[in-house]
């Protein structure tokens, strides 16, 4: 393989591992604090395309503009989704949230296919987006720049807030205790509602940038992807944020590597997240970053 | 200051406080002594709005606290140092103690309570920027309690702060029981150290399986024939 041809592909791999990234924090952060797999997540992220789908196809609003509301929009059904699917369990036992969570799965995505219907439909990619830089020989479409600069931007907003930020303080001891985090006057509902804004916020971000990736949307678009990214997360070592984001640059690398190099393989890029994780979970069960943490059930 | 009158509190089937009343007044010191199980972490516990209360009052400078949320019973200036420390264990010293102050607003004054506890313990200013879980049991107690008292609290609730500890730090942390007292906090204390506990304390509870089975002040209780019996381990 040429230098040129692999520069192209690091590029490609790079997109895609920022795009898991984003998705995968999210079913880190609520596990963080909930111990529950959000099934729901791959779906919330669904929405987020359609979303900004439906703005920009109005024409009315400029394409930031829509941008922003559709994030708006994705951020409120996370929160929404917690309030009406989580909340009421707080003290039921986990497999109830659990099983709560699938079911707001398959509530989404059934609604999106009545609402949006089955047939595929095309993300309008703004133009500023659709441009091609050329470096030398390698030309890089100018999304596969912006993609992981955004991601690193919201990256580090993401680990100012949660490690020097008060908020931040009380996300971190919810997610170990919260009878001691109620004893000193937090509103444990709250930082809840808020790990959720986030989360859905950061897949919202990666929603619409794989909508201009990967222009086409249906109804089930977040189902594979949202499997693999809670599989990131598990590879990071889940609770773990930056456990969240190695695992999901090592998915995209290694997804688009594998196909960059085994032409022949190409038809199990999608297996490989489920080999990597198998072979996590047989070498290190608690992931990559992860601690050794005991079970709170 | 704090009054609790006919209070009963189960957990599902069992009855775990039945009929309690306690009094304490403020500027004291009040101990609640009793076995394992005999309702005393329930009692703090549901002062802090943790569990909730089948019926009774629980009334704190004059209004009932009973159906209010944790977060407003520790904003009115109640604080407790739970049972078993439950530090955070993966936040700093001065993480946890600054989530003591998370409600508070003004800034000077949480300075101030801050320079305060690391006078009352100076080992956590050596230690200000370690992980509260790797620090020893004794140094997590201290950090318990300074956390509670950056709560600002004018009635601080502790549940058996000796616990697990060698003899030497018992003795500190009984007279930094004194030391914050003096201050003008008003203490309710559970101990296991019955002895220690009713020496430094005004008044004493007694409990028994969820009930008040003796009640008197301190130095009353401490050469009580029943205590001294029952929980004090000495012959008679
Ligand atoms: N969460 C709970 N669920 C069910 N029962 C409980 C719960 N917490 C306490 N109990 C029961 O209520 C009773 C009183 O418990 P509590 O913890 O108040 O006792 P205690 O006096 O603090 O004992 P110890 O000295 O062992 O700490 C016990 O019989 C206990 O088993
Ligand atoms: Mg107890």
């Amino acid at each position: 393989m040429e230098i040129k041809e692999f520069l192209q592909h690091l590029v490609n791999g790079i997109s895609l591992g920022s795009l898991y990234a984003l998705l995968a924090i999210g079913y880190t952060l609520v596990y963080g604090i909930l111990r529950l797999i959000n099934f729901a997540h791959g779906d919330i992220f669904m929405i987020s395309t359609y979303a900004g789908f439906y703005l920009m196809s109005s024409a009315i609003l400029p394409w930031w503009i829509a941008f922003l509301l559709a994030i708006i929009l994705t951020c409120i059904l996370g929160i929404l989704v917690e309030k009406a699917a989580y909340r009421p369990l707080r003290d039921a036992p986990r497999i109830s949230l659990l099983i709560s969570s699938i079911g707001m799965s398959y509530l989404i995505e059934n609604l999106a296919i009545v609402f949006f219907g089955g047939r595929p439909k095309t993300f309008p990619i703004p133009a500023i987006f659709d441009r091609i830089i050329t470096i030398g020989s390698v030309k890089i479409p100018t999304l596969s720049f912006i993609i992981p600069v955004i991601t690193i931007i919201i990256l580090a907003i993401l680990l100012h807030i949660v490690h020097n930020t008060k908020t931040g303080m009380a996300m971190r001891a919810v997610s170990t205790d919260y009878e001691a985090a109620r004893l000193m006057a937090i509103d444990v509902n709250k930082i809840i509602t808020f790990t959720f804004a986030v989360g859905s916020t950061l897949a919202a971000v990666g929603g619409i940038m794989w909508g201009m990736k990967y222009p086409s949307l249906i109804p089930l678009m977040g189902v594979m992807p949202g499997i693999k990214c809670f599989i990131a997360a598990v590879v990071g070592g889940i609770g773990n944020i930056r456990g969240a984001v190695l695992g999901g640059f090592i998915l995209g690398l290694g997804e688009i590597m594998l196909v960059a190099f085994m032409p022949a393989l190409s038809g199990y890029r999608d297996a490989f997240a489920f080999i990597l994780l198998i072979f996590i979970l047989l070498a290190k069960p608690t992931g990559l970053m992860g601690k050794n943490l005991a079970e709170k059930v | 200051m704090l009054i609790i009158n006919d209070l009963n509190v189960h957990y599902g089937g069992i009855h775990a406080l039945r009929g309690i009343s306690i009094d304490v007044p403020d500027n004291k010191i009040v101990s609640l002594i009793g076995a394992n199980g005999a309702g005393k972490s329930t009692t703090l516990r549901s002062i802090m709005g943790i569990v909730k209360s089948t019926s009774g009052e629980i009334i704190y400078k004059d209004n009932d606290i009973s159906k209010s949320k944790t977060k407003d019973i520790v904003e009115h200036g109640l604080a407790l140092v739970p049972e078993g420390r439950r530090i955070f264990p993966d936040l700093t010293v001065v993480e946890n103690l600054t989530l003591g102050a998370y409600w508070r607003k003004d800034k000077q004054g949480i300075q101030k309570d801050m320079n305060w506890v690391f006078e009352l313990f100076p080992i956590l200013k050596e230690r200000e920027w370690q992980k509260a879980g790797t620090m020893s049991g004794g140094e997590q107690q201290m950090l318990a309690v300074g956390r509670a008292l950056m709560t600002k609290p004018q009635l601080l609730a502790m549940d058996e702060p000796s616990l697990g500890l060698a003899p030497l730090i018992v003795k500190d942390i009984f007279n930094i029981i004194k030391e914050i007292h003096s201050q003008g906090v008003t203490i309710l204390l559970v101990e296991q150290n019955a002895k220690a506990a009713l020496e430094i304390s005004d008044y004493g509870y007694v409990l028994e399986t969820g009930s008040v089975a003796l009640e008197g002040e301190g130095k009353k209780l401490l050469n009580d024939d029943q205590v001294r019996k029952a929980y004090l381990g000495e012959a008679i």
